[in-house]
Parts: C-alpha cells; structure tokens; sequence
C-alpha cells in the first residue's frame, strides 16, 4: 500500500464478503426447494430467493469491483483519493440501499424484471451513488501525476457500466422491447463493460505479481479489450433469437456471439503468457493463483460454456432452460468472482501488514471453491441436457421433467456445500488479516509488502 | 509487431463502429414493417397484466418468451395448452397453487386482476418468435403432426 486512502478499498471488500455469504444462503434455499424441501416458501418463496441471489451477486461485485478502484486508483494516478470520507459515505449509501432491496423483496416490492427487480425508486439511488462513485475515481484520475492505460480501461468500465444502467430505466408498454432494452443493461454489462473492469484489474495485478513491462501487458490490454467490444457489442444479438424480434439477429449474434469466446480465450492467453514471461517472483502466491485462475475459468465458464448454446440452432432448444444456470454459474464465478478475490487476495496483505499468504488455508480455499463449483456446474448441465430433451425433444411435462432431473439437484447441493466450505475459509482468511494500518506502508525495505 | 497505438486504434475504432452497426440494427428492428409481435394489439388490459406480472416478479419463478427462471413452467403458450379457466383458477387460488409438490404463492387476484394476465398471455401467445413457439409450446402444428 503506497497512499493511506487506499485503505477504503478494504470496507469495500468487507461488504463484498458479507453480502457473497448471504447470496450463498439463498441460493441453497432455491437448492432446496427444487428437491422439494421448501419450507421456508411461505417466507421466502423462491422467486424472492432468487431475486435475493442474483441481486447479491450484482451487489457484491460491485462493491468489489469499487473496492479494487479505490485500491488501483490512487496507487496509478501516484496521489491520494480526492475525498476518503465521500469514499465512506458511498460505501454506507450502497450498503444502505442493498439491504432495502433485498428487504422489500421479502414483502413483494420489486420491478420483476429480470435481474433488474430493483424497485425504481431505489434505482434512482443507485444512480446517485455510483455518479458519487465516479466523481471521487475519476478526479482523482485526472488530479493525478499520470494517467495509465490501466487506470483509463478501469475507470471507462466503470462509467459505461453506469451509462448502461439507464436503457434498464425506460418503460414500455410492450414485454419484447422491454426484454430488448433490458440486455442492453444486463448484457452489455457481463459480456462488455464489466470485461473492462475485469481486465483493468487484471492487468493491474499481472504487473503487479509478475514483474512484466507496463507498455507490454497494456498493450495487450488493448487487443483484449478490443477484442471484447468487437465480438461482445453485436453478440447481444444472442438473447433476441427467440424472443420476437427480427431474423437478422439469428444471422448477426450467431456469428458475432461465436467469436467472444476469442476475448476470454486471449485473456487466458495473455495471463499465461506474462506468468511465465515474468521475472518477477511475487511472494503472495495465492494472489496469483486466483489471478491466473480467473483468467482461465473465464474462459472455460464464459467462453467454451456460453458457446456450447449460444448458436441459434442449439439456442432454440436450450433458451429457457437449466443449461443457461450451467453457463451462467461458472462464467460470474470465473470472469467476475474470481478476479475480485484475486484482487482482494493481493491487496488485503498490503492494508493490513499480515503476510497470511504463506499458509494453506488460501490454497485450501481456493482448491475447495473451484472443486465445487466446476461439480456444480455439471450437475445443473446435466440436469439442463436432460431438460432440453425431455421437454423439448419429447414434449414431456415441465414438472414430470423436473421430478425426473430432481436427482442432480442433490448433487448440486453436494457440491455447493463443497464450494462453501472454500468460500468459508477464504472468509476466515479474510478475517485473520486484521484490519487495515497506515503502518503497512510501503517502504523500500517492505516494497514485497 | 503490434504497436501499443495500433492496439489503442483497433480497439476505439472497433469498438465504435460494431455500437453503430448494433443502433443501426436496433432502429431497423423496430422500423415499420419489422414488427412480429402485433404491437396494435397491446391494450390496456393487456398493459395491466403486464403490469401485475412485473409487480409479483412471476419472471422469478416462471419463464415467458424463454427468459426468466426456470423453476415453474414457460408461459409462452399456456393459454393454448391449459385454456383460460384453468390459467384463472390458478391465479384467483387462495391457497397456494401445488398441482406436483411445487408451490406457487396464492395470489388470490381479483377476477378482473385474473383477465388481466390472461389477457397479456394471450398477446405473448401470437408474437412470432422465430420458431421458438414451436419448441415451447407442446400443442404447436408441427408437433401434433409428428405425434400424428
């Protein structure tokens, strides 16, 4: 840690971990209730599960994802943050404003669009807060000794990723155009603006961990970034398929969606390639494991695992089923989850002056949580496969089918347990870190810090 | 070998132009002529049960038009494969809905609320959805055909 403010990212993270632990809550209520065990429906019926899980998922990210900048930031522009206590107030205001959210979803207050089910008022809030967020990144940014590429990429995917929360903003009259406009949020995020964020913070840590020149990890930054923007901006063409409007989009998305594999594939690439190219031996390992790791899950999960049902030949049995939670775990968990734990793996040690990073439990965690999601991911492929042909193929009955697959649901609970565990320990790493000291400071004899 | 300037162009010229082509794609699909889902048909009762489905998150259990979650059935074609007095018992149910051990949450609406969301099922039910209505709908021509 190289600027006092830097410590803000720490709370950042805090959240994140908190708000994971509850997101994994409720997605073992929804396990749960899908082998019938649904006890908790009068409280917490599943459609509120779910809008608590996914919910979580977005608010832990990005609390993650503000964390890392107020991290990188300052550390790249070489100056403190412009304002640390607007830095708190943001946290608090974001925290404050999750929490109701995810309250009123438990008393049927909610948008009921998917992964949009924020009530309006409270969308109004989140624009506040993230335009806060963007004032204190971006002017300290510009106020800085010197802009680098990876700061820019950065700070871009956090202010297109807020521009792109308004299209979600417009109401219409007609279920497909709301649908069209919704992925111009939901999709636009995941698959482009949030890819910036991703690869900001990973080129940051790949300097960081090994030791490569800045001029070439960012010049390949460009390439990813690119390459991310070019297949991923048409490949939103995916979700329109099936779901009323124009042909042209089986012909555009279909190709243009079977190319973003190639950005992850270069990531993976582009980690690999600088590991090895570097020189530099970072003693905090297990940052790099989760660095390098999200690089390459991103690509098996988000790459290999979207392509496998993302042609519109396949696409038009498998749109709407379980095969989409397949993709979908593995993708957030590799492109998204894991980066942010990479980033919180490298910089915790820095904030609080612990070098944790020599013991087992940071590998134990790591090993644990890939184990068991990848084991998750299978079971709801299965389960997804065997949907697709029994209801689709066969024209079984959704819920005859469902009893049928209910057995890989089982699995899915096993293997979440295993995930959790890893998760749990990653936590508890977490928590033995201590807090955040303005005695871990770097200096030139702690510069590995 | 790539220069760090040529990557910087390759991704702002190409990220530029494939936004134009994707807004100039989305202004062609909602043009005159393109429309496959009987826009002239969305009338207010049809607005209000889209309304209701929006206001009770029935996309968090349910999918329609293949998006959604996938924890109840696809409501694309139920009013063709259930038939309205059935789709309006399910809604109006005081208790809650569990014809195979899977609860739905007793909404209870009121006959009018009921009409309402059958009236919107019924204008999701014509939208041409480039062959999708064929896969997710069990009663679809091409089906029963091959049934036959």
């Amino acid at each position: 840690m190289k600027y006092k403010s830097q410590k803000v990212a720490y709370w950042f993270f805090a959240l994140s971990m908190l708000l994971l632990v509850l997101q994994l809550t409720y997605g073992f209520i929804m396990g749960f209730a899908r082998i019938g065990m649904d006890g908790l429906h009068e409280y917490i019926p599943f459609n509120t599960a779910r809008a608590v899980h996914t919910n979580l998922l977005v608010v832990w990210l990005l609390s993650g994802f503000m964390g890392a900048a107020y991290y990188i930031i300052p550390e790249e522009a070489q100056r403190e943050l412009v304002s640390v206590k607007l830095a708190y107030v943001q946290l608090i205001t974001l925290a404050l404003v999750g929490v109701a959210a995810i309250i009123g979803f438990h008393f049927n207050i909610w948008e009921g669009r998917k992964f949009l089910e924020i009530p309006r008022p409270l969308d109004y809030l989140v624009v506040l807060n993230v335009l806060l967020f963007l004032a204190l990144i971006l002017l300290t940014l510009f106020k800085g000794k010197r802009k680098t590429t990876t700061a820019l990429v950065l700070s871009m995917g956090l202010l297109f990723a807020a521009l792109l929360y308004l299209p979600g903003m417009l109401p219409f009259d007609s279920q497909v155009t709301d649908s069209f406009f919704r992925w111009w949020v939901v999709h636009l995020w995941v698959e482009g603006v949030w890819e910036l964020i991703m690869g900001g913070i990973l080129a940051f840590l790949l300097i960081k961990l090994t030791g490569v020149d800045r001029e070439v990890i960012e010049k390949w930054l460009y390439v990813i970034v690119g390459l991310t923007f070019l297949s991923g901006v048409l490949g939103t063409g995916h979700h329109y398929y099936y779901i009323g409007v124009n042909k042209i989009w089986l012909v555009v998305g279909g190709i243009f969606s079977a190319l973003e594999p190639l950005a992850f594939l270069a990531m993976a690439l582009f980690a690999v390639n600088m590991y090895r190219k570097g020189e530099k031996k970072h003693p905090n390992k297990i940052a790099l494991f989760w660095t390098l790791g999200a690089a390459i899950v991103s690509f098996v999960g988000a790459g290999l695992l979207g392509f496998a049902h993302t042609l519109p030949q396949t696409n038009l049995y498998t749109h709407g089923t379980l095969v989409t939670a397949m993709h979908a775990h593995l993708a957030f968990w590799g492109a998204y989850a894991m980066i942010v734990l990479a980033i919180i793996s490298y910089s915790l040690p820095n904030m609080t002056g612990r070098k944790l990073y020599d013991g087992t439990r940071g590998r134990v965690a790591f090993w644990t949580a890939n184990i068991g999601m990848i084991g998750m991911t299978m079971a709801f492929g299965v389960a997804g496969v065997a949907q697709v042909y029994l209801e689709r193929k066969f024209g079984m009955e959704f819920m005859a089918v469902q009893k049928e697959i209910s057995i890989h649901f089982i699995v899915l609970i096993i293997c979440a347990s295993l995930f959790t565990i890893g998760i749990l320990t990653y936590i508890y790493d977490f928590y033995k870190h201590g807090l955040p000291t303005d005695e871990a400071m770097e200096t030139e004899e702690n510069k590995f810090l | 070998m790539l220069s760090k300037q040529q990557a910087r162009a390759f991704f702002l010229v190409g990220t530029f132009v494939t936004f134009l082509i994707f807004i100039g794609l989305t202004i062609y699909s909602f043009s005159d002529g393109q429309d496959q889902t009987n826009y002239e048909n969305i009338t207010a009762q049809v607005v209000r049960g889209k309304h209701i489905w929006e206001k009770n998150n029935c996309m968090g259990c349910h999918t329609i038009l293949g998006e959604g979650a996938y924890y109840a059935p696809e409501l694309t074609k139920v009013i063709e494969r259930r038939g309205e007095g059935y789709v309006k018992a399910v809604l109006m149910s005081p208790v809650p809905w569990a014809p195979n051990d899977r609860k739905m949450v007793a909404y209870g609406f009121s006959e009018e609320e009921a009409l309402d969301v059958i009236a919107f099922f019924n204008w999701i039910g014509e939208i041409d959805l480039n062959g999708f209505e064929r896969i997710v709908s069990p009663l679809a021509k091409d089906k029963q055909l091959t049934n036959n």
